[in-house]
């Protein structure tokens, strides 16, 4: 160790050999992979793609530089602005799936027999694979399949159950309901990881002062998961504008089920209009950016006199730091 | 006293409606698929015949399975999965510890740069890249081959980076720095000492990243397009389309085969993948 630091001028093998030189040769070796796999398919295409928007062009052949044409096309083709419409199917279904999550994940993390198993059923959806998910869900809205049998036991009519793929008065919700199908389970879980986070005596505290469970989730609960479902809100905007799986292995985008990316999708890859396609992707992209960053402003503004959130802290205390901002 | 108070009759309504939800919420996840293996175990004849709803006569028909597998090619679809899953796991774990190592001990000052990188990296929505990465992909004639798919795969992600930073943060620095007195180099800090230690994160962020692995199809059928011979899982399910579309009892069998190794990994990994899920929840 002291060697390095008394004599400065060595050779570079023995400053490769010296603590320094290792460490450099380590900071070197262990990033250069990563980084480089990360420049490659992720920056490099991201530039090219920003490139690729300002041309009108193929995979192979020709360019021809059209500045914003592209542009001005995906705010006036009615397929990509009817695309976007749809994305409002998708935000009410997160809003959905998150209220659903929440009130699940309350009830698992409290004690209930059986939980285990409630939560492994109603998480397992998420682990299968997006074409699998495309058959089960084509199977199950099929004419007189699964779905309308149910129905049936109900006491519906055949007759007056829409087709829940091609009538475009509810094609769209059957999508959107088989995507809350999928991702419910992993919303509850990230809640239930949140709740159980939040401080056992809280809870103790707050039985003994009587306050029944209703009120310990306004009271307790949400406060401590507030980040978290706050994030999960703005992320679902983000998400309902990419909504992809459902209606590409579904219904492939017929019927008026296009969503956004399905369309650039074929907009890619059957037309091969590469430019287009990648204007679109820019301008989601800035759509996305748009949010994260005052997702980011929201919570800076939020949480401005709050360092953490471990629901470690006591609610009284926090309650009454806010009331002091409050009158400033 | 306080006993009795918990069998009121509201406390009693309340609990009931609970369970009932609770039992609807669960009916409705595991219906689409109680009705897919009840289908896989019908012959031609009782699927055309009977109500979708109507168990089979005999739970032991394991034709449609055999059908599936054959017709998908599925023997060889397991095989090249494996084969992807064993070098992308290897490999993402191997360059995010490393590079969870690199900005968690040695403070540098580009450190907050790289993580933002791979942070705004999670941002950038995978399928719209695809356009420009395609370019790239026939540039360096990775197009339809497994190792191509293979090294586009592997690229660490911002979520295992967090994983494996956080668990570096409770390994005291004290551990490295007695070895550096031993005279240890850097890296046998890192392959001797610390990562033994990192096993918990390892296994939580490979269960996590092998199911995703496993159920990827956009970029498969997009890179590997000879499905004879490089078709994944997930893409093999594929041939199912087209004239076999609305053969439901073979489609189904094929379908519950795919997702038999995601139910196993589930039920022996329960408690990672959920841990996995919520460290996410940290992150946020």
């Amino acid at each position: 160790m002291t060697e390095v630091s008394v004599k400065q001028k060595k050779s570079f093998s023995q400053w490769l050999h010296s603590r320094q030189g290792q460490r450099a040769v380590i900071i070197f070796a262990f990033s250069i992979i990563p980084l480089l796999l990360l420049f490659v398919f992720t920056y490099l295409p991201f530039g090219e793609m920003v490139g690729f928007s300002f041309y009108k062009m193929k995979y192979a052949g020709k360019r021809v530089f059209v500045g914003l044409a592209n542009y001005k096309a995906v705010f006036s083709r009615d397929d990509i602005v009817g695309a976007l419409k749809l994305s409002l199917y998708y935000m009410v279904g997160s809003v959905v799936q998150i209220a659903l999550a929440l009130y699940l994940a309350t009830i698992l993390s409290l004690k209930v027999k059986g939980a285990n198993a409630f939560k492994g059923v109603m998480f397992f959806p998420y682990l299968i694979n997006g074409i699998a998910i495309g058959f089960i869900f084509k199977f199950f809205f099929t004419r007189g399949f699964v779905f309308d049998s149910v129905l049936q036991w109900c006491g519906f009519q055949l007759d007056n159950l829409p087709y829940w793929l091609k009538d475009q008065s509810v094609n769209n919700w059957s999508l959107v309901g088989t995507s809350v199908w999928r991702y419910f389970g992993q919303n509850m879980i990230l809640f239930i990881g949140a709740i159980m986070s939040v401080d056992d005596t809280l809870y103790e505290a707050a039985d003994i002062d009587g306050a029944n469970k209703v009120q310990q989730f306004f009271h307790i609960i949400l406060p401590s998961i507030r980040t978290i479902v706050t994030l999960n809100v703005i992320l679902s905007i983000t998400g309902a504008l990419s909504a992809f799986e459902a209606p590409y292995v579904i219904t492939g985008g017929a019927n008026g089920t296009g969503t956004y990316f399905v369309v650039m999708n074929s907009i890619a890859h059957t037309s091969q209009k590469v430019g287009l396609a990648s204007a679109m992707a820019v301008v989601l992209l800035l759509i996305i950016f748009a949010c994260t960053i005052l997702q980011k402003l929201f919570f800076k503004y939020v949480f401005r006199n709050a360092d953490d959130e471990d629901g470690s802290r006591e609610p009284k205390q926090r309650s009454g730091k806010k009331k002091l901002l409050g009158r400033n | 006293m306080k006993r009795r108070k918990q069998y009121s009759p509201k406390k009693v309504i309340i609990t009931i409606l609970k369970y009932l939800s609770l039992l609807f919420v669960a009916f409705c996840a595991i219906l689409p698929l109680v009705s897919c293996v009840v289908t896989a175990f019908k012959t031609e004849e009782e699927y055309n015949s009977t109500s979708v709803m109507t168990m089979p006569s005999n739970w032991l028909n394991f034709s449609n399975f055999i059908e599936a597998f054959q017709k998908a090619n599925m023997g060889r679809a397991f095989l090249n999965s494996l084969v992807i899953l064993i070098f992308v796991l290897a490999g993402s774990i191997i360059i995010g510890t490393q590079l969870a190592y690199v900005l968690n001990r040695f403070k540098l000052p580009g450190n907050g740069l790289i993580r933002n990188l791979f942070t705004f990296a999670a941002l950038l929505p995978g399928i719209a890249m695809q356009v420009a990465v395609y370019q790239i992909m026939t540039d360096l004639h990775f197009v339809n081959t497994m190792y191509g798919y293979i090294i586009m795969m592997m690229g660490t992600d911002v979520m295992s980076i967090y994983i494996f930073i956080q668990y570096f943060e409770n390994l005291p620095v004290s551990l490295d720095e007695s070895a550096i007195i031993d005279g240890a180099s850097y890296f046998t800090i890192y392959r001797k000492i610390l990562l033994p230690l990192l096993k918990p994160a390892i296994v939580t962020s490979a269960i996590l990243k092998a199911v995703g692995v496993y159920n990827e199809y956009y970029c498969a059928n997009l890179y590997l397009q000879d499905r004879t011979k490089l078709g994944t899982v997930a893409t093999s399910l594929l041939s199912f389309t087209g004239p076999m579309g609305s053969k439901y009892n073979m489609i189904c069998a094929g379908v519950i085969v795919s997702m038999l190794p995601a139910l196993i990994v589930f039920l022996v990994c329960q408690k990672q993948i959920y841990n996995g899920i919520a460290a996410g929840a940290v992150k946020g």
